[in-house]
């Protein structure tokens, strides 16, 4: 099935756009941000609102109409935990019966994020949203590092505790430095030989699961997670293991 | 102002009481101590600049110099040495950078040392008065032209160039004031990076080259707009006085600045921090620079419903400490913010109970509100009207300094588009209702007055137990923003020493409030 955006009739194709030029805020202005929306492959690309930002600088609001479509039978998604979802007793339930130790999870945000907010929303007993974090599971254990750590010294520390997985948050993604980041943490790890020892995961506001298989992580987590899509993506994974 | 929450006196006044005994103990600590970025400060105030080839400040290669020989202060030994050489400042710079060692020169008479120090000072401080004096004349001269409260954007490309246009533009579409946020991880430097700078992340590195860049720039916009547009950075991290210093050196009107920041949010050493943020007022004072207060933040990891009090009690601390450095009310951009989470009921009343308390409680501070963060989200248009109610709340309330809200806060730094439409926010929002705060009061028995009274007397308990265990002991324990910093952990703490007999720094001497 071929769809494209929905305004008020089916497959018109209808998208708002906004967007500034480094150009000053004049009829020149408008048409060329309307032939620049209709480059970008709109028809019917009609300017409905600009105002100056400065001397120099122009903002635009355009709505257009697209041809383009995907093939919606197509798409594929490869989310860390797919629908499948453990409850907290779930996931200690089957640690207890089927690993039969306790998990041992260690996590931090790396480098230079200071952002603690999302790990100790995923580790912290508290929790998140009425999620319980992940210090609440009575069969995990689970080591929060906090913020700024380096790659390094997280490492060595999963390893002094033989932890199952490690856990990875980045939030600052400006000028793509939690990739550069990561980049480090995976090299790190496999010179040191452990690559294979733990799972990987990594998580943050923009962070995705394509994004951390392509960094050679087993997962990415982004929005929206809580400590129970980590305890279930751990939980498989060691079973796989068993 | 009017006062329409009926909060009692007593209590206020007990309140600052506690503030005085909780800051008590540690600025006797602070007294007795100096840093390494004190001393560096102190440095950059009698002639230090400059680098090495490998980037490495001046001052940081004198302070590397005089390991184990601090207790006296680092100003001693660099004018020790202009006296014994008879060199210029500049010229001395330079030698040190290329490997001269200040302690290859035995110490001359110390009268002869202050002198000279003192000379040296003195030519330093007049440039910053004389900065302070044109800051004056400018507001006098663009009276009126600012909006109140002053509307406050931040721009953050990591390239100072690419700043300047965002900053320029935001000028003329109405902005007060531009914070150049820093680069992540500069807090932690040791040290202050030199020159232009054209790459950071999620903002732009403070260099003394960098605020000299943007003052420029928007003194250019100033005189064009008729707007004296005031410029901001941030004394915080290891490096709090040194940044002051710079701060006033090019004329920065505003700071972030807090006391306690650093400790909490950067996990810097508490003893470095307390130390640190005395010398840096103390500049920041002396240069009329108005200091932003960090409050705000601890409701990015706190509820602002149930922790307010703590947003209040810091307030109270920030107050204390900044008389004692010497700052005026009218200096102190005391922190809070509008985070408390959309879907509660009635939180647009809790957040005008805490902004109105704060304004009747620090009656002549420029109150700085920051808007919703923690609850913005990839819904832009929502973010829109999140903003909207956020604007509608300052200027119901008087704030002093506005924040704008931006409404891709979940996704990136401000985009050039995205600071315009917060500006027209503000301004519609701001004009339209201009002067309902001076036609409405609130009942009694309503929700405002109540929430504001229960925050006030939860604020005197939290500071009791505060002054009970001590400041040190309770930020041990975890009381402000839920987090827990142990006193002899953190960073900087190699950097603290305790100051000899025969400690001295005529920079801090000759801008001591007396
Ligand atoms: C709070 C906050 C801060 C606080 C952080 C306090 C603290 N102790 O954490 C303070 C004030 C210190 C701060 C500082 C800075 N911040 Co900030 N901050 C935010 C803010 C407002 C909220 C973040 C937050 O707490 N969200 C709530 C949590 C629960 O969500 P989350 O982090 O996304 O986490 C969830 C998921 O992502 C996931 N998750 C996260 N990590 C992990 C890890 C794993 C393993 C898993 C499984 C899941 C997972 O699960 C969590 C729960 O669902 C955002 C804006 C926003 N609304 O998002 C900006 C924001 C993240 N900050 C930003 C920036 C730029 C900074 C600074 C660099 C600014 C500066 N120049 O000083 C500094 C960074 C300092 C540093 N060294 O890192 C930018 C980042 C831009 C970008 N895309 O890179 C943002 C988006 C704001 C903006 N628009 O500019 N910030």
């Amino acid at each position: 099935m071929f769809i494209r955006s929905y305004g008020d009739t089916i497959d018109d194709g209808a998208v708002q756009l906004s967007f500034t030029l480094p150009v000053p805020c004049n009829a020149k202005g408008c048409e060329a941000a309307r032939q620049y929306a209709e480059k970008l492959g709109f028809s019917h690309a009609d300017v409905v609102h600009s105002h100056p930002l400065s001397d120099g600088y122009s903002f635009y609001v355009v709505y257009g109409k697209t041809k383009v479509s995907v093939d919606y039978d197509q798409i594929q998604v490869e989310e860390a935990t797919g629908d499948k979802l453990y409850s907290m007793e779930t996931a200690c339930e089957i640690i207890r019966q089927r690993i039969g130790r306790k998990v041992v999870i260690v996590g931090a945000c790396t480098g230079f994020d200071a952002h603690t907010v999302g790990i100790d929303a995923i580790m912290n007993m508290k929790g998140y949203n009425h999620h319980y974090g992940l210090e609440r599971y009575s069969e995990v254990n689970a080591h929060n590092l906090g913020a700024q750590v380096p790659n390094e010294k997280l490492i060595d520390y999963a390893e002094k505790i033989n932890a199952d997985a490690i856990l990875v948050s980045q939030i600052v993604t400006q000028k793509d430095i939690h990739i550069q980041n990561l980049t480090e943490f995976i090299e790190l790890i496999q010179s040191k030989g452990l690559r294979e020892k733990f799972i990987l995961c990594i998580g943050g506001s923009r962070i995705g699961n394509k994004l951390a298989v392509e960094l050679g992580f087993d997962a990415g987590f982004g929005q929206g997670t809580y400590a129970e899509h980590v305890a279930t993506f751990v939980v498989d994974r060691l079973l796989a293991r068993v | 102002m009017q006062k329409k929450l009926g909060l009692p006196e007593s209590q206020i006044a007990k309140a600052r009481d506690l503030a005085v005994q909780i800051t008590k103990p540690v600025i006797n600590f602070i007294d007795a101590h100096t840093t390494t970025a004190v001393e560096r400060a102190a440095l950059r105030l009698v002639g230090v600049d400059g680098a090495d080839s490998n980037g490495v400040p001046v001052s940081n290669i004198i302070i590397d110099q005089l390991r184990g020989k601090l207790e006296g202060g680092a100003l001693r030994w660099y004018v020790n040495a202009l006296l014994r050489t008879g060199q210029s400042p500049e010229a001395m710079n330079v030698q040190i950078a290329n490997g001269h060692k200040l302690t290859e020169h035995p110490l001359a008479d110390q009268m002869a040392i202050e002198a000279k120090g003192t000379e040296l000072a003195n030519q330093y401080l007049a440039r910053i008065c004389s900065n302070r004096q044109h800051r004056e004349e400018k507001l006098e001269q663009f009276i009126g032209n600012n909006h109140d409260p002053l509307l406050y954007a931040i721009v953050a490309t990591g390239n100072i160039h690419e700043d300047v246009k965002q900053a320029q533009a935001a000028a003329w579409q109405g902005a007060d004031v531009i914070a150049v946020i820093r680069t992540t991880a500069q807090s932690l430097l040791d040290y202050v990076p030199y020159g232009a700078t054209t790459e950071g992340f999620g903002g732009t590195y403070a260099t003394q080259e960098n605020f000299r860049i943007m003052r420029e720039a928007l003194d250019k916009s100033s005189e064009q707009l008729e707007r004296y547009i005031y410029l901001t950075n941030y004394a915080s991290g290891l490096c709090m006085p040194e940044i002051a210093a710079m701060g006033a050196l090019e004329r920065l009107d505003m700071m972030l600045n807090d006391s306690m920041y650093g400790i909490l949010f950067r996990d810097i050493n508490m003893y470095r921090t307390f130390v640190d943020q005395k010398f840096s007022r103390m500049i920041n004072a002396y240069a009329g620079i108005i200091i932003n207060t960090g409050e705000d933040n601890y409701l990015t990891t706190s509820d602002a419903v149930e922790k307010a009090h703590t947003v209040l009690a810091s307030q109270f601390i920030n107050e204390r400490f900044a008389l004692e450095a010497g700052l005026l009310p009218k200096q102190m951009g005391l922190g809070h913010a509008f985070e408390i989470d959309p879907d509660i009921k009635n939180g647009f009343l809790f957040e005008v109970a805490q902004a109105q308390m704060a304004r009747e409680i620090f009656p002549e501070a420029p109150l700085k509100y920051m808007p919703p963060t923690k609850f913005m989200t990839g819904d832009i248009f929502k973010g829109v009207v999140q903003n909207a109610m956020f604007n509608f709340a300052s200027k119901l309330t008087n704030q002093g300094i506005h924040l704008l809200g931006m409404l891709t806060e979940a996704i990136h730094t401000p985009h050039m588009q995205d600071r315009g439409l917060a500006l027209d926010n503000a301004k519609y929002v701001m004009n339209n209702m201009a002067d309902l705060g001076s036609e409405i009061t609130f009942r009694r028995d309503g929700v405002i007055v109540k929430r504001a009274h229960r925050v006030l007397t939860e604020t005197i308990e939290f500071m009791e137990s505060v002054a009970s265990i001590g400041l040190m002991e309770s930020m041990e324990q975890g009381a402000f923003a839920d987090i827990k910093r142990p006193r002899d952990m953190g960073k900087g703490l190699d950097g603290l020493i305790k100051k000899g007999s025969d400690y001295w720094n005529p920079i801090e001497k000759a801008i001591a409030v007396k």
